[in-house]
This record gives structure tokens, C-alpha cells and sequence, in this order.
């Protein structure tokens, strides 16, 4: 069988593709969620209406965006089980709970008050409306935490023993899975990332509105949400990305020397700005290299030794017995860069935007804007942006509105092919984790389908979010303005259409 | 009484929960066409289920999730053995839920068409293969020595499963009949009531044929007072539909759901997945569960966060508990 159709290849394609796709709107779904419920609590506190606008008009977005999320997530419950059946045996007992607590508290909380919130404009008051979104943002955050603790364990195994009876990982120590130093930073990593992806999203939409002068109220406000998120989430997804290569340093040096090309040990060690090299061989031909600096990344001095590729497989080779213990380097090389390269871009845009935006700190008088027209684009104190360069600004931030997507997805490939060849690090290979049973026509049928169903899905899905995002917030309606004051909704008109319908 | 065999009634509790409430979801999809006169009309129907459809699915999620956890042996053979049916499963609830959050949102012709065609279809599929799946589970498979299923997927297309598939499709499509006469106003909930009678009827048919099956195969005396639930719960509701009693006949659907669930998982016990091959390669509770540790702790969690489920899944119920009619549907936007 050629190496290319082999289960155990197609099973990683196909995982690959489906968590991929779902993860791109993860991040997205965790993120609006806690803006749009920010925004729907501004205007319960304040009852100005440019913030019910902006709730509304994010909390659409929101909804086509969760909808993919949602479906596309119910085939990762699905999937382990059907091409993964040897890993599920062996992993079950461990890796099983936390997906049963994701599944009990997280998705029940965020599927039953998501539907309260669609459908509960007029049937909540608009305290317990808000609160629902609330709710809602705590499932997602919550199903983050166990999901992302499973896959920690799966990095880092911990709190578990093998039993040699029964040939399977069993459950020690629950409470390490969940508060080992891996999950820690990998959930605040990923969740500081969902902001950037969230915040990035909002300010590229309301930079496209600003910029044609249209919802002006709503989208400053949005703006400005957008970028403090954008630029508080960018440093801190920054320092995270920091302990989180620290931690991988120690627990899978393989991982972060493929991730700079590294092939012997040096001492201290440079940090690779590009590398061309020769895999087989196990050198690089051409590379560009900060000295010290990836020493410092790893240890925090710039002097300590870092261990290369080569030196890892042979530590490993001796440790589990003879093979190749070296993932995918490119693949590990170019993800690491680019998952830095096009999410760190979104923050500096935010921070350019957040200074250029400003509404008072060294700004003229003359060159402060009120509610209802856009900000100056303000270089200095005098200075601004001339009309060419503000257009460019704000088109740069509509069109890159998307880069953390790109960066959340090279970082879950970096990860993930970076632990090859091991399913569980160190004690399950992934050759060892597919599904015995199932055939080479199996698992091509439904990778097929979904690559096809999943791409007919994402024309749908964004020709529906450029709809919206072109309308932009609507009007609001009577009923908007008054909320019910009692849950049910107020018997007034009993014939009254529903605020909302499918 | 062990903890994997508390886990066994717990999982029975969960797929349980999954059809009672999704079996009147599927019901609704199908009566957009079986029902329902126009699009205002499929568009009162889906709003029946509309705040609660995605809640009523986690609890397939949650059924899944829990049999990997303290099942893993049941979860991989299930999952990886009835690949093809459970794909399609996949795919049908992909499109449909899609389906419910998309089809409004545009306002072409063909648009809205293509997706109520495609809530009709993927609502449909998987009430006849969710039947298929639990009579093959309960009827047994060809099961190796090493837990994994070695027949082919037109095994899984034996008479006694496929009768099972009319089983859920036709309770389903009668408690979702059922559900739309309590939840609607106007004349679709009278003619929902007319045709609950003809669907209740219908369902007799196979689901005494296949329970007579299963207890004829692998019966006892617990097994055969849930098949008489069954039969007296179809009956009662029947009964309760004529008399324009709905909610009382909404209970005893569901009541006829539930027995039905119990009945198979009773005829199932203590095995999880029994083999066809030899006895003695059948998954048990015994051989396929988790360690007691690991039940231990998901215990705590079911047994704090179920009945909190039910409480804040009761409670949405409770605030969309009015009927809807056409006129409450407004124009589409």
C-alpha cells in the first residue's frame, strides 16, 4: 500500500481538515460572545441605544459564526471513536472524562441559553437577557478548558498509570490533568489568541463602515472595543506564547527545535529568522539567525544550551527504542512562524490603530471628534493622517480581519504535527491509534464528504456574513426599545409576531 | 449494584433524554412536509423547536462523551464499526442545523426552499438510522475477539434493524405530531391533531412487531412490562389526542419513547455490545468500562450536573411556552 492512502494517513488528513475548519470558528464563537455580552450589558447599564445596535449587529455575526462552530464540532465527539478506535480504547479512561465534563456542563450551558438569547427578545426582561449571553460565554470558555486539558495530557501526559493488563492509560490523578502547568498556559494561550481573533474581526468590520462614513455611531464604539481587546489580548497572547514555549521546551524539546530548525545542540542558541535546509541530511544550507535569542525563549538568559534535533531523536531513540523520532521540520518550522508572523501583525494594526484613534491624550482640540463622525487618523499632536493614508489604514484593518484566523490554524498544526510521531506523547504513536477495523474506502468516503460539504458550507457561511457586514446595523424597532418586564413576555397582544423567528 | 453498571442506566438516561427530545425535533422536520400547507406554516413548525432544538441535541453529545468516558471499549467499537451509518448520521445533523439558522437569513426563492427541503430529509434520515443503529447494538454484530467489528455495512441492514429504523421513524414522526398540537394554534394544530391519530396508529405496527421481537430474542419479565408500557402509553396518547387532551398526550408519547429506550437497554444488560461471533468476545459493562476511579469522578459530575440540566433546560420550555400560529411569524427579514 503506498505510504500516501495509508489509513493511518488519510485518518490524520481528515482529522486535520475537520479540526482545522472548527477551529476556525471557535475562537471566533468564544470571543464575540464575551463582546457581544459586554455590549448588551452597556446597554442594560447606560440605555443608550448605539450599544443595543452594536449588540445586535455583532450578535448576528456571532450567530451565523456558532452555528458552523457548532455543527462542525459535533463530529470531534464523533470522530475519535470512528478512526481513532485504538487510541480511544487506550486513552478512554483518561481522555474520556474531561470530554464528558466539556459535554455536561460547557455544551448544554452554551446550546440552551444561545436559544433563550435568539429567541428571548421579547419573552426576557432584558437583565435576564444579557445574563443569558453571559452564560453563554461561560460555556464556551468553559468547554475550552476541558477540551484543551484533554489535549494537554496528550502533549504532557500526567496523573495517569499504564495498566499492563488490560494494555491501557488509566486515570490517577484528574485533578493534575486539569491544573497541570501545560493546560494552564495552553487554555490562557488559546484564549488570549480567541480574543486577538475576535477583536481583529471587529475592528476590520468597523474599519470598512468608518472608512465609508456610514453607522458611524455604532462602529466608533465598536472600534474602540475592538482595538483595547486587539491590543491587550495581543500582549498577552505574546507573554502566554512565551510560558507556552517554555513549558514545551522541557516537556517536548523535539517539538521546539523542529520549530527553529535547530539540528545540534549550540550553546547559547540563535534564533532562526529563515532557514533553508536539507531534512535528510539534518543540516540547513542557508539560515539567518539572532544569536542568543532562542536560548533566552527557552531559559530566559541568553547563554544557556538548547538541544538540536539530532540530539533529541537520539536521546529519544535510546529512551523508546529504535525509530525516527523527528516530525515534519518544515511543516513545524514555517507553522511556528507563521503563527506568530500573521497574529502578531493584527496587534501592531491594533496598536497603530489604538494610538492613531485616540480620543484626547496629545491631540489637538481641533482634531477630537464627537460621537457621530469618524476619529481623525492622528500621527502627532497636529498632525494627521492625509485622506490617501487613512484610507489605507483603515482598508489595511478591513482586509486583514482574517490573519488570526491564519495564525490559530498554523498554531494547532505546529502543535499537533510537531508531537508526531506520537499521538500521546511518549506513549502512544499515532501508527498505533487508528482504527484496526476500519477500511482504506471508509475513511476516503468521509474525509471526501466533509472536505466537499465543509467547503459548501464556508462559500455559504461568508457569502451570509458579507450580507451582513455590508447591511450593517439595522433600526431599531419598537420591541427592541422595549424590552418585556416580566420572563414569558408581556400579554399585551397575544397575536404579537415573535421578536425573532426562524 | 457497581458503578459501571450506575454508568450503564446513566447512559441509558442520556440516549433516553436524546430521543425523547430529539425524537420530537426529527418529528417537527418531517411534518414541514407531512404537515405543513406553505412556508408560513413549515416556518410555525420549526419555531416550535427553534430556542430548544440545539439544546436537545447535546444531549446525543453528552451521550457520546459519557460513553467514551466510562465506556471506551463501547464507544470505539460503536463508532468505528458502524462507520457509514453514523457518517451519514454526521452529515444530516451538519446540514440540518445549518439548515434551521441559515434558511431565514436569505430571502430567495430557491434558498429557502433548498434548506426546508434539506430539514426535511436530514430530520428524516436520522430517525431511520438512529432505529438501525440501537437494533443492530441490541440485536448484537459480528464482534471479534479483539473488540472490533469485523462485518461488513450491509450487515447492519438486517430485517430485524431496519424494522427497528421504522420503529423510531414512525414514534418520532407521531410524537412530533403530537408535539406540534400542543405547541401551535390555529388550524395546523387541529390538523396535527388528526393526523397524531393516523401516525399513532401506524406506529403500533412496527413497534409491536419489533419489541415482540426482542422479547421473543432475549426477553424477561422486567423487559415485557416495558413493552406493555409501550403498547398502553401509544394507547393512552391516542386516547388523549382524540379527547384534545394534548399536553397529556405529549406525556404519553414521551412515555412510549422512554419505555421503548428502557426496553432495549433492559433486553441489552449486561451487555453493551454482544457479539454474534461467540459470547465470550461480547463487550460487557464488566469488560468494556473505564476504572472505578474514573467512574468515580464523572459520577460526581453527571450526578451534579443532569439534574441542573433538566432544571435550566425545564426553565426554557417554561419561558416559550406559548403556542405559536402563523400570525406570529413575521415576515421574513
Amino acid at each position: 500500500m503506498e505510504l500516501a492512502m495509508a489509513p493511518e494517513t488519510l485518518a490524520r488528513w481528515q482529522f486535520g481538515i475537520t479540526t482545522v475548519y472548527h477551529f476556525l470558528f471557535v475562537p471566533l464563537t468564544i470571543s464575540l460572545a464575551a463582546l457581544v455580552a459586554g455590549l448588551e450589558t452597556a446597554w442594560v447599564r447606560t440605555a443608550k441605544q448605539k450599544y443595543l445596535k452594536a449588540t445586535k449587529f455583532w450578535g448576528k455575526l456571532f450567530l451565523i459564526n456558532i452555528a458552523m462552530g457548532v455543527v462542525t464540532g459535533i463530529v470531534q465527539e464523533f470522530q475519535f471513536g470512528m478512526n481513532w478506535s485504538a487510541y480511544s480504547r487506550f486513552v478512554g479512561d483518561v481522555f474520556g472524562a474531561p470530554l464528558a465534563f466539556e459535554a455536561l456542563i460547557a455544551f448544554f450551558f452554551e446550546s440552551t441559553f444561545i436559544g433563550l438569547w435568539i429567541f428571548g427578545w421579547d419573552k426576557l426582561p432584558k437583565k435576564i437577557h444579557c445574563f443569558c449571553m453571559w452564560m453563554v460565554s461561560i460555556g464556551t470558555i468553559l468547554s475550552a478548558y476541558f477540551i484543551l486539558a484533554a489535549n494537554s495530557w496528550m502533549q504532557h501526559p500526567v496523573g495517569y498509570k499504564y495498566n499492563a493488563a488490560n494494555g491501557r492509560a488509566e486515570l490517577t490523578d484528574f485533578w493534575k490533568v486539569l491544573t497541570q502547568d501545560t493546560t494552564l498556559v495552553v487554555v490562557f494561550h488559546t484564549l488570549t489568541a480567541a480574543f486577538l481573533t475576535g477583536a481583529a474581526f471587529m475592528v476590520g468590520i468597523a474599519a470598512f463602515h468608518l472608512m465609508r462614513k456610514k453607522h458611524i455611531k455604532v462602529m466608533r464604539t465598536s472600534l474602540r472595543l475592538g482595538l483595547i481587546t486587539l491590543v491587550i489580548s495581543g500582549i498577552l497572547t505574546a507573554v502566554s506564547g512565551d510560558s507556552l514555549g517554555k513549558v514545551m521546551f522541557k516537556q517536548q524539546p523535539m517539538k521546539m527545535a523542529a520549530a527553529e530548525a535547530l539540528w545540534d545542540k549550540e550553546e547559547p542558541a540563535p534564533f532562526s529568522v529563515f532557514a533553508y535546509g536539507d531534512v535528510e541530511k539534518g543540516h540547513n544550507t542557508v539560515a539567518i539567525e539572532i544569536p542568543g535569542l532562542l536560548s533566552f525563549l527557552a531559559h530566559n538568559d541568553f547563554r544557556s544550551p538548547v538541544p538540536g534535533i539530532n540530539d533529541v531523536n537520539k536521546a529519544e531513540q535510546q529512551r523508546f527504542g529504535p525509530g525516527d523520532y523527528r516530525p515534519n521540520i518544515p511543516v513545524a518550522y514555517w507553522g511556528f512562524r507563521w503563527m506568530i508572523g500573521f497574529g502578531m501583525s493584527s496587534f501592531a494594526i491594533g496598536l497603530a490603530g489604538l494610538w492613531l484613534t485616540r480620543k484626547k491624550f496629545w491631540l489637538a482640540p481641533g482634531l477630537r471628534t464627537g460621537d457621530d463622525e469618524p476619529p481623525h487618523l492622528a500621527l502627532t499632536k497636529n498632525k494627521v493622517l492625509g485622506a490617501r493614508l487613512s484610507k489605507w489604514y483603515w482598508s489595511l484593518a478591513f482586509v486583514t480581519l482574517g490573519f488570526p484566523l491564519i495564525a490559530n490554524s498554523w498554531g494547532w498544526i505546529f502543535t499537533e504535527m510537531g508531537r508526531q510521531p506520537w499521538a500521546v506523547y511518549g506513549v502512544l504513536r499515532t501508527s498505533d491509534a487508528v482504527s484496526p477495523g476500519v477500511s482504506q474506502g471508509e475513511v476516503l468516503t468521509s474525509m471526501i464528504v466533509f472536505t466537499a460539504l465543509y467547503a459548501i458550507l464556508a462559500v455559504v457561511e461568508i457569502k451570509l456574513l458579507v450580507k451582513y457586514i455590508k447591511a450593517g446595523p439595522q433600526e431599531l424597532t419598537d420591541s427592541d426599545l422595549n424590552p418585556p418586564t416580566k420572563i414569558g413576555g408581556d400579554s399585551t397582544d397575544a397575536d404579537r409576531p415573535m421578536a425573532f423567528s426562524y | 449494584m457497581q458503578l459501571h453498571d450506575v454508568w450503564f442506566v446513566l447512559i441509558a438516561v442520556l440516549w433516553t433524554g436524546y430521543f425523547f427530545l430529539e425524537g420530537f425535533d426529527f418529528g417537527i422536520g418531517v411534518h414541514t412536509k407531512l404537515l405543513a400547507r406553505d412556508r408560513q406554516e413549515k416556518r410555525v413548525l420549526i419555531n416550535t423547536i427553534g430556542p430548544v432544538w440545539d439544546g436537545n441535541e447535546v444531549w446525543l453529545i453528552s451521550a457520546a462523551g459519557a460513553t467514551f468516558a466510562a465506556f471506551p471499549d463501547w464507544y470505539a467499537t460503536l463508532f468505528s464499526g458502524f462507520y457509514l451509518p453514523l457518517l451519514l448520521i454526521l452529515v444530516c445533523l451538519i446540514v440540518r442545523g445549518v439548515a434551521f439558522e441559515y434558511r431565514h437569513k436569505r430571502t430567495e426563492e430557491r434558498w429557502q426552499r433548498n434548506w426546508e427541503n434539506a430539514i426535511f430529509w436530514t430530520s428524516l434520515l436520522p430517525a431511520v438510522l438512529w432505529g438501525v443503529v440501537f437494533g443492530n447494538i441490541v440485536h448484537g454484530v459480528k464482534i471479534d475477539a479483539h473488540k472490533e467489528y469485523v462485518g461488513s455495512v450491509l450487515d447492519l441492514l438486517n430485517p430485524y434493524a431496519i424494522l427497528g429504523g421504522l420503529v423510531t421513524l414512525t414514534l418520532f414522526t407521531f410524537h412530533g405530531a403530537v408535539f406540534a398540537s400542543l405547541k401551535t394554534t390555529g388550524d395546523i394544530r387541529e390538523r396535527a391533531r388528526r393526523l397524531a391519530a393516523v401516525l399513532g396508529a401506524l406506529t403500533l405496527v412496527p413497534t409491536v412487531g419489533f419489541l415482540g421481537w426482542t422479547q421473543a430474542d432475549k426477553g424477561d419479565a422486567i423487559s415485557l412490562t416495558a413493552v406493555i408500557v409501550v403498547v398502553a402509553a401509544l394507547v393512552a396518547a391516542l386516547g388523549a389526542n382524540r379527547l384534545g387532551r394534548e399536553g397529556w398526550a405529549f406525556a404519553f408519547s414521551g412515555l412510549a419513547v422512554v419505555a421503548t429506550v428502557a426496553m432495549l437497554f433492559l433486553t441489552l444488560f449486561p451487555n453493551v455490545m454482544p457479539s454474534t461471533l461467540n459470547e465470550s468476545w461480547s463487550l460487557t459493562v464488566g469488560s468494556a468500562s473505564s476504572s472505578p476511579y474514573t467512574l468515580k469522578i464523572i459520577t460526581w459530575c453527571a450526578g451534579f450536573a443532569t439534574p441542573l440540566v433538566m432544571l435550566y433546560q425545564g426553565w426554557t420550555y417554561w419561558v416559550f411556552r406559548k403556542r405559536i400560529g402563523t400570525q406570529h411569524i413575521a415576515d421574513a427579514h
